[in-house]
């Protein structure tokens, strides 16, 4: 079985973010950037399905020079290959989209694997675009799942309840949270990871779809009003709600 | 914008999902002298027909075989080829987690620019600005779509459903040309969380965090919640502790919600829990420590104790509630 992986490079959880200069970016400098947490669960489950079937897996992210990093981490925890899709551009979604695409057919996987979404953006649409560009199924935030003979069953979360879905490979999934619990790469595998080959690919996408026109951080328009824990201060609190608030 | 077409879903037999119902009052907003029309792919006559208490009239169903049983990939083909039929240039629909599987096809398919998890939107000299949330909350970005088509999908819980009229909307149907293959994937069955409410979709959520100390005590907030007619909801550090199901985590790596009211109860507040639950319309946070962060994003904050605030709380509660 041949598994595509799509990773993405991200800021940390907890980085302080700023607004750089042109006012529709963040200011890089000082920012710790990471794996996208979901996208371990991506390689992981490329790798259990690799020691399972057989086959390769090959990692792939879109992105800059300092992207390799995240590839270095992916070969460390096991994959066979990595690739670059190599700009310095700002890409939106769909010409983001339409690189992987463009690899995924010159290599014609038989799954695809997405972190359920990248933490910077939160879009959550990569995986049914790049399905779309594909002409395949996807299954988006698969929390648990099955494959027997070439048919996918897989469970989601939907609001209130699970979905349970089927479909044929080929085809794409994004994984959620809780699919499995991704290993940590060992000493010697990242020693190693450091000399192996990165393949660049040459990015190659139409005109963008969308435009980002400025970025802002958002001003606080909560009340503030803190208390302390007497009776009269909770009563206060209470009345609050219902006065001011209006939701209860 | 000429035309905008609002992607609709039935709860029932007799009503629409209330998303659906925030997407077609979102579309009216913006509409200016743009035709919208609802278009579904099933839902009862009597449920479709509720868009006109919303201010659309024209509903527009289709109908297939292959549509017999719910596939997203099958719905975003009936849903483009609707689209391109009419002349469409706008589709409006919530981002749930339906939404968020069709609307990247919808994009790919139209050729438009897809604007994702939508807080407020504004018509803009006849095109759609929206404003939305990145990095976890911590930034907010202005984007439009400079294609010919749109593709927008909206926060749920966000925009406030509002009625307009009482009129049953007109409901005619569409047959879209669809094979075996855009029926790639099916839902085969549906598992519904009986008996409680989801946090997906709940008006108020009652959260407990680690300062609840263990699963044994929530039940207090369990009890909160059933004085609010609440969901219960749960930190990430409760989830993986095992404490709470999956299914009520709130977060980043849970589910984003907007109720009108959150109660975050012994939740510090890190950034990953912010991420998840910051677009509520009124935060209420019950915690001992009056540095932690959650207090920053609170409307109304309580420092104290959980374990002697709650039970305090909730008699106030019932208190104000049966008055």
């Amino acid at each position: 079985m041949n598994i595509l992986v799509c990773i993405s490079q991200v800021p940390d959880t907890t980085a302080k973010i700023q607004v750089s200069g042109d006012g529709k970016s963040i200011e890089k400098t000082g920012i710790k950037f990471i794996l996208n947490p979901y996208d371990e669960f991506a390689i992981e489950e490329g790798l259990r399905l690799r020691e399972r079937f057989g086959g390769t897996v090959i990692a792939l992210t879109v992105g800059s020079e300092t992207s390799k990093e995240i590839l270095r981490t992916a070969l460390a925890m096991g994959v066979d290959k990595a690739g670059i899709v190599k700009t310095d551009d700002i890409l939106d979604s769909y010409n983001v989209a339409e690189n992987i695409a463009g690899y995924a057919k010159s290599i014609s996987p038989d799954l695809v694997i997405f972190g359920r979404q990248s933490i910077d953006f939160d879009s959550s649409g990569m995986a049914p675009m790049v399905a779309e560009m594909l002409d395949l199924p996807s299954i988006s935030v698969v929390s648990s799942w099955n494959i027997e003979n070439n048919v996918i069953t897989a469970e989601r979360d939907i609001e209130g309840g699970k979905e349970v879905l089927t479909c044929s490979i080929p085809c794409v999934i994004s994984a959620q949270k809780g699919l499995n619990d991704p290993r940590y790469p060992k000493l010697p595998d990242i020693m190693k990871a450091k000399s192996k080959p990165i393949e660049e690919i040459a990015s190659c996408h139409g005109s963008a779809l969308v435009s980002l026109t400025s970025m802002v951080l958002p001003s606080s328009k909560r009340v503030g009003m803190i208390v302390g824990d007497s009776e009269a201060e909770i009563a206060s609190v209470v009345t609050a709600l219902h006065e001011q608030a209006k939701v209860i | 914008m000429k035309h905008i077409i609002v992607y609709i879903e039935p709860k029932d037999a007799s009503s629409l999902k209330r998303t659906s119902y925030e997407a077609l009052t979102a579309a009216r907003s913006i509409a200016g002298d743009a035709q919208i029309t609802a278009f579904a792919v099933h839902g009862s006559e009597q449920a479709l027909a509720t868009a006109g208490n919303y201010g659309v009239q024209s509903v527009v169903v289709a109908k297939h075989d292959l549509l017999s049983t719910y596939s997203s990939t099958a719905t975003a083909e009936a849903l483009a080829q609707y689209a391109q039929s009419v002349s469409a240039d706008t589709i409006i629909l919530s981002g749930n987690a339906s939404g968020k599987e069709i609307s990247p096809r919808l994009s790919v398919k139209l050729k438009a620019g897809i604007l994702p998890d939508c807080i407020t939107l504004e018509n803009d000299g006849g095109t759609v600005k929206a404003i939305r949330p990145v990095y976890a909350g911590k930034a907010h970005i202005a984007v439009q779509s400079i294609s010919d088509h749109s593709i927008i999908a909206l926060r749920p819980n966000v925009f406030t459903a509002k009625q307009e009229g009482s009129a049953n909307a007109s409901i005619s149907s569409f047959t879209p040309n669809l094979e075996a293959k855009h029926a790639g994937v099916k839902v085969t069955s549906l598992v519904k969380n009986e008996g409680r409410l989801d946090v997906a979709e709940a008006d108020i959520i009652v959260s407990g965090g680690r300062g609840m100390k263990g699963p044994e005590h929530f039940p207090i907030i369990e009890q909160l919640a059933s004085t609010l007619n609440a969901a219960v909801g749960a930190s990430r550090a409760v989830v993986d502790a095992g404490w709470r199901p999956h299914g009520e985590q709130v977060g980043q790596t849970g589910k984003t919600v907007s109720p009108s009211l959150y109660v975050a109860c012994g939740i510090s507040g890190a950034v990953q829990h912010l991420a998840g639950m910051s677009s509520s319309k009124f935060i209420l946070a019950i915690n001992k420590d009056k540095d932690a962060p959650i207090f920053k994003v609170a409307d109304y904050g309580i420092v104290g104790d959980v374990f002697e605030v709650l039970p305090v709380l909730d008699a106030k509660l019932k208190a104000m509630l049966h008055s």
